[in-house]
């Protein structure tokens, strides 16, 4: 279990240090500055051991959060409480920043003791901690309110409370995803995969009992055979093309969601905790739509010089606009100048990163655009070749690559007296590149 | 240095460098620099006609991010164009570039070499002394290849500018240091000499480095420097501290030069020549002389380069190690710094006494610190001073101071430092073994250093008590009760258990007299310990049980019991369940004989180097702690010593393997028995005296010692009897079983019993080696007239004895009458085609046919008055050679075969005994009284019997037991 939580400054300054169990001495502290923050070497994994001990950091920003721990235990379960930590305290305070985290301090112990109890992670769920970890100062509770928040954070459903009341009943669903690609320069596609998240805004009434449906194979499948009653309603609201069915590789969920009937079942049930949550994460590999094909054209003239020409291809539904594209192309060590022509957008030379930077602010699907660049060069007496990285690309998409489809997302409440109609839904898809490269 | 003008100031490079200091993360330090980098490469890269500055600007900013730790792959190029430029801090800067920055493998190196050949001849001294500086640093091969030639020449111009001198002397120093072979000696090399003599103080100072390490390689080339600098020493140690101006730091004349005159001095033995020897004396002196004085100056700058001076003195004086007044006021001078304030100082004190320790003429003026270094040891704050304390202490001991010292080094144990702690206890170990006297007081010792820091005490230490109790009878007895009273401490180490283990699994039998050690309580306290112990431990009591078992028969059931139970006989340790299993079948089937034989008293150890020493010099690295040894030849007493000791080591190890009379550190009760401390001549005598397990101390001369060995030549002829053989007799007296001779190939151990006037004895004689004796043969003769004393029949042995076997002889033995002489046993074998011819005596002495007899006080007293007449009583007075233990003297009484009668002489100090010694011919009574006197250390033996001889030859035997 986690011995101790500390939170160091870019610097590697301890700002936050909560020690959990006896075993984690005052010199982790030091020893975590002097061989991750402080290592000659850029320290890549996110587990060190260090005398026996496991450090697993993770970073935001400047910001390093270890958690430290003398014993053998999960590392997942260790980062995805780290993770949580941070989405609790983006939900509390914004962005996780030495000033943030140095105005908020005293919330942040509060919050550690409450999440954490004797390194056995315990309920990080925002909506709840939220009622009785305040940043308003000290609300003088009444008995019942107490004795709520007691049988609610004790009882079987942690994450919402009850008697929640909404004059409308909303309920929004994004499904987020990221596309990551390596591409060879002849454009063989090496490794693609999408990871994505259903992430889920629910202002609903009383204690609502969900159903999510989405386009999954497994159950698309199951349902083909038995007759599908619902495919025809789910068809019409599809946006980008015409997949019927995808295969997730794996999910995981929010710990609201019934597990044994999903595995029963494939049905995805829920009670919904008030407000923002992160209902599933899966990852697909297969028949992945990439929105964008890069084809790079290096050439080299001599010594000094260089001739690079990139083209961009975008390859969705021309109706469909994608957003915030920005390709990066690396030039060598040794350049002394560069010129740049393109069509389209703005491009620059950014000497600070070594690359050649080129942004567009909108495209529509089925367009072409091209970009050449000149790169003079300084002879060096260096041997070594240039390793040629790949060029990057950066964009957002309105759809989803994967080829997710949220089929319905039913709402009962027995209680109260509102029925799956009465609720306002909307759904939104957003897919952005995660490391999506094109090898030159 | 020309001033850098305000012009050029490089406001870029601070802009730069402010810009990377107030970064806030290392990624934005790195966007920072490639940004730089880009910049400077395009302007590199763009107009060729970058004015100097810029160019100095921007190599400069490049050796700043090189230093930062980026890789730097252009711009040496501009680098080197700087080298060409005639303003000084353009070729400055491109000078530091290329010394930070070029490797050697770089095809610049001939415009590099081009540019330094070019300012070295361009007779302005700065840029002469820029060359030389990037010389020197970048020190590689291809410089040296290039410029070893033009170096010595600049140094030895005679119009080359001092400044440079200097610079050429030391980028020289560089040069040979890297790559000695280029360096060629020549012309030069005298005139370098005569540097010493220059006028300017600098270039003597950067002089004398080059010479201390050239010398140092080939010292015949440079003996002339030692006249010349004496006489500049002297120039300077005389000099008034206003002479030498600049040179003068904090009232002290040329402090850096005089030090390194004085190391200059130590590459050499002290000069041959009376007028330079006694000047340097002289200036020795004065440095001694004016430590003395009042400060001049409360600065500490003043003080340390005063005392850098005196302490490279007091190293020459060392390293010259033949002024016996010089060493001596060294020394004085060192004690007053034992106890000042400044930690460095002590320490140095400290260290430097420790060599000091080690010369003949100071080591009594050392000796007179050691309150003061004892004092250090306990209250000094620095651990590292203390670590010093002790290893003075340790060089400082001698065999007048031994106890104090290691006493004190007991007690500092109990709060020593936990990283020091092993090294003091081998420390404790060795002194207390090498300077026992008395062999309690090393028993008392190492058991005190078992319980105090029992953790550290490592197996060699508690080995070597073990072989050191084994080997002397005389401490067994003390040794078994101490070990016991020690053992009824609640807790006690480990290692403890394991030497009281053992030792009363051999000589427990020594203190089973007194009730309060009775065997049972022995036995009980022993096996309080075991459950808490390791199983090695565990295995060691195992064996201790068994030998109880053999000990004191009352034991048995006891015993067998513990060894039944489950958790002996069914441990799962295998070793353990082994020994529990072989111990209890052992005991329950086998007959007392057999069990007397299978369990018998550890035969003494071979004498060897103590393996603690070994380990000592191991934890410490060769030289740095080197144990002399008493070998005669050497000053023996010095613990601290160079090189010689390991030298003296050496030749020891070498003697040690025909003889092992090797072991030089002590087993030396013998000395005050001889009468006679030894002197210096004398050690060689002593040393071999103690060849044997112990030798008679009179007739031993160098070819006793030889005759130990396996002669070369042998004759068919019995050999006559070794020297020792009589030794050996004395050392059957009171027992009847052990080792009787040992040597590389062959080991006898005997067995004997005794009834009335009949004996029977076994022989058994062991193969040491692996391969096989033949033609072995036994013959026993009674010379003289013991042929009609004594009837001896032997049966013959197998003629072949295999390698590593053992084969058994038994003898028979009448006795008809009272004898004197012993019968002597001649054996005869062929080891390798070399014919082996050995002579002992057989320990049968008219002793061993005594029956004890028990008889009231009256009874005695009315005895004795019968046997009144002179010739019937034989006395002796003499000096005690052991320890005087109850307990020992009562075992070795009751050895002798008479028994002792409690309660009888009025004085409870006197012991009285009585038996009946009985030969074919006739019965003698005998009664004995032993009067030992504990303050004189002296006993008087009376002997009374009924016949003279007897009287007289058990008196002789008994006077040398004690």
């Amino acid at each position: 279990m986690i011995g101790g939580l500390f939170i160091y400054n870019h610097k590697g300054e301890v700002l936050i240090s909560r020690v959990y169990r006896d075993d984690i001495g005052r010199n982790a502290v030091d020893a975590f500055r002097v061989n991750v923050i402080h290592a000659r070497q850029q320290v890549r994994s996110p587990v060190t051991n260090i005398a026996r001990t496991s450090f697993f950091h993770v970073k935001r920003s400047n910001i390093w959060l270890a958690a430290v721990t003398k014993q053998n235990v999960n590392a997942a379960m260790v980062f995805e409480f780290l993770y949580k930590m941070c989405d609790v305290m983006t939900a509390y305070f914004g962005k996780i920043s030495e000033e943030n985290i140095k105005n908020n301090f005293v919330l942040i112990y509060e919050l550690l003791d409450e999440i954490l109890d004797f390194g056995y992670p315990q309920n990080s769920e925002t909506g709840a901690l939220k009622t009785f970890i305040t940043q308003t100062g000290i609300k003088s509770q009444s008995k019942e309110e107490q004795s709520q928040i007691t049988s609610q954070v004790t009882g079987q459903i942690g994450w919402r409370r009850e008697g929640i009341k909404y004059r409308r009943n909303e309920l929004f669903l994004d499904v987020l995803e990221s596309v990551n690609l390596l591409m060879s320069p002849q454009g063989q596609v090496l490794s693609a995969h999408v990871s994505g998240r259903v992430v889920m805004k629910s202002y609903l009434s009383g204690m609502p009992e969900c159903k999510f449906g989405m386009n999954d194979k497994i159950v698309i499948d199951k349902q083909g055979k038995g007759g599908a009653s619902e495919e025809a309603a789910a068809g019409k609201s599809g946006g980008g093309g015409g997949k019927q069915s995808i295969a997730i590789d794996d999910c995981t969920f929010h710990q609201c969601v019934r597990l044994s009937k999903f595995d029963a079942e494939r049905s995805i049930s829920f009670i919904p905790p008030d407000g923002e949550c992160e209902l599933m994460r899966y990852r697909t590999t297969k028949d992945i739509i990439l929105p964008f094909r890069v084809i790079p054209l290096v050439r080299e003239v001599g010594r000094t010089k260089l001739e690079v020409k990139v083209v961009i291809k975008s390859n969705f539904k021309p109706s469909l606009l994608a957003q915030k594209i920005e390709v990066r192309i690396p030039t060598p060590l040794n350049t002394s100048g560069v010129q740049v022509i393109c069509m389209k957008g703005k491009a620059k030379y950014k000497a600070s990163e070594n690359a050649i930077v080129w942004k567009i602010k909108r495209m529509a699907g089925m367009k072409e655009s091209q970009i050449s660049a000149e790169i003079e060069l300084l002879p060096t007496n260096d041997k070594k070749k240039w390793a040629r990285p790949p060029i990057s690309m950066n964009f957002e998409v309105p759809f989803a690559p994967s080829g997710l489809k949220v089929r319905y997302l039913k709402v009962f409440e027995p209680k109260l007296n509102y029925s799956d109609h009465d609720v306002i839904k909307w759904v939104r898809y957003i897919g952005r590149s995660g490391i999506y490269e094109t090898r030159c | 240095m020309p001033a850098v003008s305000k012009g050029d100031g490089m406001r870029g490079l601070a802009v730069f460098i402010s810009d990377i200091r107030n970064c806030k993360s290392k990624e934005a330090e790195i966007k920072r620099i490639n940004k730089e980098l880009a910049n400077i490469r395009s302007k590199f890269k763009g107009d060729k006609a970058l004015d100097g500055y810029s160019k100095k600007k921007y190599v400069c900013k490049l050796l700043f991010i090189f230093l930062l730790g980026h890789d730097i792959d252009f711009g040496h190029m501009e680098a080197v164009n700087l080298l060409s430029s005639n303003k000084y801090t353009e070729k400055q800067i491109g000078y530091l570039f290329i010394s930070v920055l070029v490797n050697s493998n770089s095809e610049l190196i001939r415009l590099i070499n081009n540019a330094i050949k070019n300012d070295l001849s361009s007779r302005n001294p700065t840029f002469m002394c820029l060359a030389l500086h990037c010389i020197a640093n970048v020190g590689s091969r291809e410089m040296a290849e290039a410029f070893a030639g033009e170096i010595p020449r600049i140094l030895v111009a005679g119009d080359t500018m001092d400044s440079v001198k200097q610079s050429a002397a030391l980028c020289l120093l560089r040069l040979y240091k890297a790559s000695p072979d280029l360096v060629l000696m020549g012309e030069w090399t005298s005139r370098v000499v005569h540097l010493l003599n220059d006028q300017h103080m600098g270039v003597v100072t950067a002089a004398i480095s080059l010479i201390t390490c050239l010398s140092s390689k080939n010292p015949d080339e440079f003996k002339t420097c030692v006249s010349l600098a004496v006489s500049r020493l002297s120039r300077i140690v005389s000099s008034a501290s206003t002479d030498l101006q600049d040179y003068t730091y904090y009232f002290v004349p040329a402090p850096w030069l005089s030090c390194k005159l004085l190391r200059l001095l130590q590459c050499y033995p002290p000069p041959e020549d009376g007028a330079v020897k006694g000047r340097l004396v002289e200036c020795l002196e004065t440095i001694l002389n004016k430590a003395q004085e009042p400060p001049k100056s409360k600065k500490v700058q003043h003080s340390n380069a005063k005392n850098a001076i005196l302490f490279e003195a007091i190293s020459l004086i060392i390293h010259y190690d033949s002024e016996p007044n010089l060493l001596v006021r060294a020394c004085n001078q060192l004690g007053q710094f034992l106890q000042h304030r400044e930690t460095n100082l002590r320490y140095l004190a400290l260290e430097s006494m420790c060599t000091l320790a080690s010369s003949e003429f100071s080591h009594e003026a050392v000796k007179t610190h050691i309150e003061t270094v004892i004092n250090a040891l306990k209250t000094e704050r620095d651990v590292s001073v203390r670590q010093r304390a002790a290893d003075l202490l340790y060089a400082m001991c001698d065999r007048s101071n031994a106890k104090q010292i290691v006493a004190e080094m007991l007690s500092y144990l109990e709060t020593a430092d936990y990283s020091i702690r092993e090294e003091m206890v081998l420390k404790v170990a060795i002194l207390a073994e090498k300077y026992a006297v008395d062999y309690s007081w090393y028993v008392d010792t190492i058991l005190n250093l078992i319980r105090i820091a029992g953790d550290y005490v490592s197996e060699e230490v508690w080995y070597r008590v073990i072989q050191i109790v084994i080997n002397r009878d005389d401490v067994q007895g003390y040794a078994a009760k101490t070990v016991f009273e020690a053992l009824q401490a609640p807790a006690c180490h480990e290692n403890m258990v394991k030497v009281g283990g053992y030792i009363l699994g051999e000589f427990g039998n020594l203190i089973a007299g007194d009730p309060r050690s009775s065997p049972l309580v022995q036995f009980n306290l022993l096996h309080s310990k075991f459950h808490l112990c390791s199983v090695p431990t565990r295995a060691l009591l195992l064996s201790a049980y068994i030998k109880f078992i053999n000990l004191f028969p009352e034991t048995k059931a006891t015993i067998q019991e513990v060894l039944r139970s489950d958790s002996q006989i069914r441990n799962s340790d295998v070793e353990l369940q082994q020994r529990a299993v072989e111990y209890l079948k052992l005991s329950s089937i086998a007959s007392t004989d057999v069990l007397a034989t299978v369990l018998e008293e550890m035969p003494p150890f071979p004498e060897r180097e103590s393996s603690i020493l070994a380990k000592l010099k191991k934890k410490k690295g060769p030289g740095a702690v080197t144990v002399e040894l008493e070998d005669g030849k050497e000053r023996g007493e010095l613990n601290g010593g160079g090189d010689r000791g390991g030298d003296a080591a050496i030749a020891a190890s070498n003697a040690s393997t025909p003889s092992p009379s090797a072991d030089l550190l002590g087993l030396r009760s013998t000395a005050p028995v001889s009468g006679t401390t030894p002197s210096a001549g004398s050690l060689l005598v002593d040393v071999f005296s103690e060849a044997g397990p112990s030798a008679t101390s009179a007739g031993v001369n160098d070819d006793g010692f030889l005759s130990s060995a396996p002669p070369t030549v042998a004759s068919e002829d019995p050999a006559p009897p070794l020297p020792e053989s009589d030794e050996l007799l004395n050392k059957f007296v009171c027992k009847n079983n052990g080792v009787l001779f040992e040597n590389q190939l062959l080991q006898i151990g005997i067995k004997s019993e005794y009834r009335q006037n009949l004996g029977r004895m076994y022989l058994f004689y062991g193969n040491k080696t692996s391969v096989q004796f033949v033609s072995f043969n036994t013959t026993v003769s009674c010379p003289g007239e013991l042929q009609s004393q004594l009837n001896v029949q032997t049966k013959t042995v197998e003629p072949l004895v295999e390698g590593g076997a053992q084969v058994q002889q038994v003898i028979n033995i009448e006795c008809l009458t009272d004898f004197i002489d012993a019968p002597l046993l001649n054996i005869k074998f062929r080891y390798g085609g070399a014919l082996q011819n050995i002579s002992l005596k057989l320990p049968v002495t008219i002793n061993k046919f005594f029956q004890p007899t028990e008889m009231a006080a009256a009874d005695f007293f009315q005895r004795w008055k019968q046997l009144s007449q002179p010739q019937q009583e034989a006395q002796k007075i003499f000096k005690a050679s052991h320890g005087m233990d109850t307990e020992v003297l009562k075992a070795k009484l009751l050895g002798l075969g008479t028994a002792l009668l409690e309660n009888v002489d009025p004085n409870p100090e006197n012991y009285v005994c009585a038996g009946v010694i009985q030969t074919k011919a006739q019965q003698v009574g005998c009664l004995l009284r032993l009067e030992p006197n504990a303050q004189a250390q002296m006993y008087r033996l009376t002997l009374r019997s009924s016949k003279d001889t007897v009287s007289q030859r058990v008196c002789d035997l008994l006077a040398e037991q004690f």
